[in-house]
């Protein structure tokens, strides 16, 4: 069996040398970041930005219990039913439920990453019923069948003509590979769909306390229509997506376009707050809300940690993360890729399988700087090193700490080592880089600097 | 005990260590951060112009810039004339609305029969109409949004099914900004909310396929605001 730990180093290193996967993400990062700067530059103080933003999750957070509970009595007032889920099981066996009672056949989806982290797609499948992606990104990677590769642009790795040749594979409709007319292909199929759909699934950006309103951000009109259209509504959120008040939205939106996509504000912001109500002649009927926590109370434990459930999942920090750029969102093999991805997974999944993660880094610190909200990122992922090997330190860890304790901590011992280590090279430079090379693993991709002729101290006794 | 009451006392419990605060010293941790006012939001926001007309023109900008169709016209008759023209230009045969005021008055000026969604209606032939024209609660400069809720602008799929959506709006609806709409939705709204509340800024759009911007992905290819 293949651990995730040995699957994204394999990947990584297919990836890394992809010349070809490499161009198509840098060419969209630059693109991504001309647009994210220009946007960032017309706040008027974006720094300042951020910290209110920062602080006014952290509100949220510590004390989630209470703008939880105030955001589901608001909710509930306007007819909204409201469910909570500890565990991805009870939230497909909750959402599969609802679909039993409604008689359910087709389901119109719009974009929710809570949905691929519980695997809801392959459930309601398994259960026989159709399940339609209305993403545009995350229609196509549908239809090839495969995850998700950024949490903001689904299918950013496809050029055109992959995507004309699965629309022509799975719908028989592609004129040709111009992206103005594969968008309107879509647009055809899922037109239809939107309105055979007996209920629709969106996810949700934000929760607002005050109102009980639940926020969705989006550009294409999907999340719109799933919510306009079908009978039953479903929206599958996390509980920690609280926000206290409606204007903390004239904060929130434009960051998030800013850093999501580089707008100043994303094509559609819109709240919901109940199914229709008196007086009104269309929406749902039903109107569900389903509260996840699938292991998001284990982070908030954790106070040090806390601060990444700040997450608003616009994923700038995969965008500026070197690591990213160069494997790709498959290679981490999870749900949320990057340095957020990196940071919370070991915690949401496990420790121990999921730590290779904390070490897909280069610790640059880009993240953290970008972040909207201010989350600690790369001092998180430093953190979840330190947890890991004090839960379980790896063998050759131990003896080398073992051996490095006593002669760091004698100079004469220490001298002595150098001068050895210096001689040491002399002989490695035959081998090294090649098979018969000891510590090849390390040296066939890294370049071992050579240890100084002489130390400071050195120096010293002799200088003029 | 019931999935809820799980969960909050997982949440008490977690709570009971105290986090740092991002950006801060650690023993500000146990003070309790100010949440940001308006004023506060409106010192880091992107600037506003205080006058009327600078806001206008800040909201034609933004509009030209998202590819929405912005018309500001003298009054009522104009608009309704303006919208005879793009009615002529895009020929259009069915045209779905709502009983209000302004698209009332806009709409007897097209002489067209009118699909209209505030009362009982057919899906479907929503979804045959060439334009849904609905009023709104605001427009709003700093973004060159339209605010609309399912109670204004009736419903919610008038303004996303037909592929071409038509705004019309009075001079007094321009709000600044964000922090101004947000406050107006609360004094119009705060006693009950509609149940869908959109800011919808320019046409429906697209980047899935090489990031390259697809107008019209799956809501209206066009929107045209007319103001009076």
């Amino acid at each position: 069996m293949t651990t995730p730990a040995v699957q994204f180093k394999q990947d990584a290193r297919r990836l890394s040398a992809d010349l070809r996967h490499r161009r198509i993400i840098q060419t969209a990062m630059g693109n991504y970041e001309v647009a994210r700067d220009q946007r960032k530059a017309a706040f008027q103080d974006w720094q300042g930005a951020r910290q209110m933003a920062a602080e006014t999750k952290w509100e949220a957070v510590n004390h989630l219990d209470r703008h939880l509970e105030e955001f589901v009595r608001n909710l509930e007032a306007r007819g909204a039913k409201v469910h909570w889920a500890s565990t991805g099981q009870q939230a497909r066996d909750l959402i599969l439920g609802i679909l039993r009672t409604k008689n359910t056949r087709v389901i119109v989806k719009s974009k929710a990453m809570t949905s691929e982290e519980i695997h809801l797609n392959e459930a309601m499948e398994q259960a026989g019923y159709e399940v339609v992606e209305s993403d545009l990104g995350e229609f196509i990677v549908q239809l090839r069948e495969e995850p998700p590769y950024h949490i903001v642009f689904p299918a950013m790795h496809l050029t055109r003509d992959e995507i004309k040749d699965v629309f022509q594979r799975k719908l028989g409709d592609a004129p040709s590979s111009n992206p103005e007319e594969l968008t309107m292909v879509a647009r055809r199929v899922l037109r239809e769909k939107y309105l055979q759909a007996d209920v629709g699934i969106t996810g949700a950006n934000f929760a607002i306390a005050e109102t009980g309103m639940l926020s969705i951000t989006e550009n294409e009109g999907n999340a719109r229509l799933t919510a306009a259209l079908p009978r039953t509504m479903i929206t599958l959120v996390g509980i920690e997506k609280v926000l206290p008040r409606l204007e903390d939205l004239a904060l929130f939106l434009p960051m998030l376009a800013a850093m999501g996509t580089g707008q100043a504000i994303s094509c559609y912001n819109t709240l919901y707050g109940g199914p229709r109500q008196p007086g009104e002649t269309d929406g749902p009927e039903e109107y569900h809300v389903v509260l996840l926590d699938n292991h998001r109370t284990a982070l908030l434990a954790d106070a040090e940690q806390r601060d990444s459930l700040h997450c608003i999942r616009c994923g700038a920090c995969l965008n500026v993360c070197p690591i990213f750029r160069n494997v790709g969102g498959h290679t981490y093999g999870t749900t949320y890729s990057g340095p957020i991805g990196a940071v919370i997974t070991p915690n949401l999944r496990d420790l121990n399988e999921w730590q290779h993660l904390s070490y897909a880094s280069s610790l640059c610190g880009a993240c953290s700087e970008t972040c909207p909200v201010k989350i600690n990122l790369h001092h998180h992922l430093l953190q979840n090193r330190r947890n890991a090997s004090r839960r379980k330190p790896s063998w050759w860890q131990k003896i080398a700490f073992k051996v490095f304790a006593p002669v760091a901590a004698k100079p004469a011992l220490w001298s002595l080592v150098t001068r050895m280590g210096r001689l040491g090279q002399k002989g490695h430079r035959l081998v090294k880089g090649g098979r018969l090379d000891p510590a090849y693993a390390w040296t066939k991709t890294r370049d071992l600097p050579p240890i100084a002729r002489q130390t400071f101290k050195e120096w010293w006794r002799v200088r003029p | 005990m019931s999935e809820r009451d799980n969960i909050l006392a997982r949440i008490r419990e977690a709570l009971a260590v105290p986090a740092p605060m991002p950006g801060r010293d650690h023993d500000a941790a146990r003070s309790r951060p100010v949440l940001p006012t308006t004023a506060d939001q409106r010192r880091v926001l992107p600037a506003v112009g205080k006058s009327f007309d600078e806001q206008l023109a800040l909201f034609r900008k933004n509009a030209a810039d998202l590819r929405a169709d912005f018309r500001f016209v003298q009054d009522l008759d104009a608009l309704a004339a303006e919208l005879k023209r793009i009615c002529a230009a895009e020929n259009w045969q069915r045209v779905a609305s709502h009983g209000k005021e302004l698209t009332g008055a806009a709409c007897r000026a097209l002489g067209l029969p009118v699909l209209l969604t505030d009362q009982a209606f057919d899906k479907r032939e929503l979804a045959r109409c060439d334009v849904g024209i609905s009023e709104c609660d605001a427009l709003v400069a700093q973004t060159g949004s339209v605010v609309i809720t399912s109670r204004s602008a009736g419903g919610r799929a008038l303004s996303v099914l037909p592929p071409h959506h038509v705004v019309v709006a009075r001079r007094e609806q321009l709000v600044p900004d964000l922090p101004a709409a947000f406050a107006l939705l609360k004094s119009k709204y705060g006693a009950s909310y509609p149940s869908m509340i959109s800011i919808t800024t320019g046409p429906s759009r697209t980047g899935d396929i090489e990031r390259i911007l697809v107008l019209g992905a799956h809501g209206p290819k066009k929107l045209t605001i007319l103001c009076f």
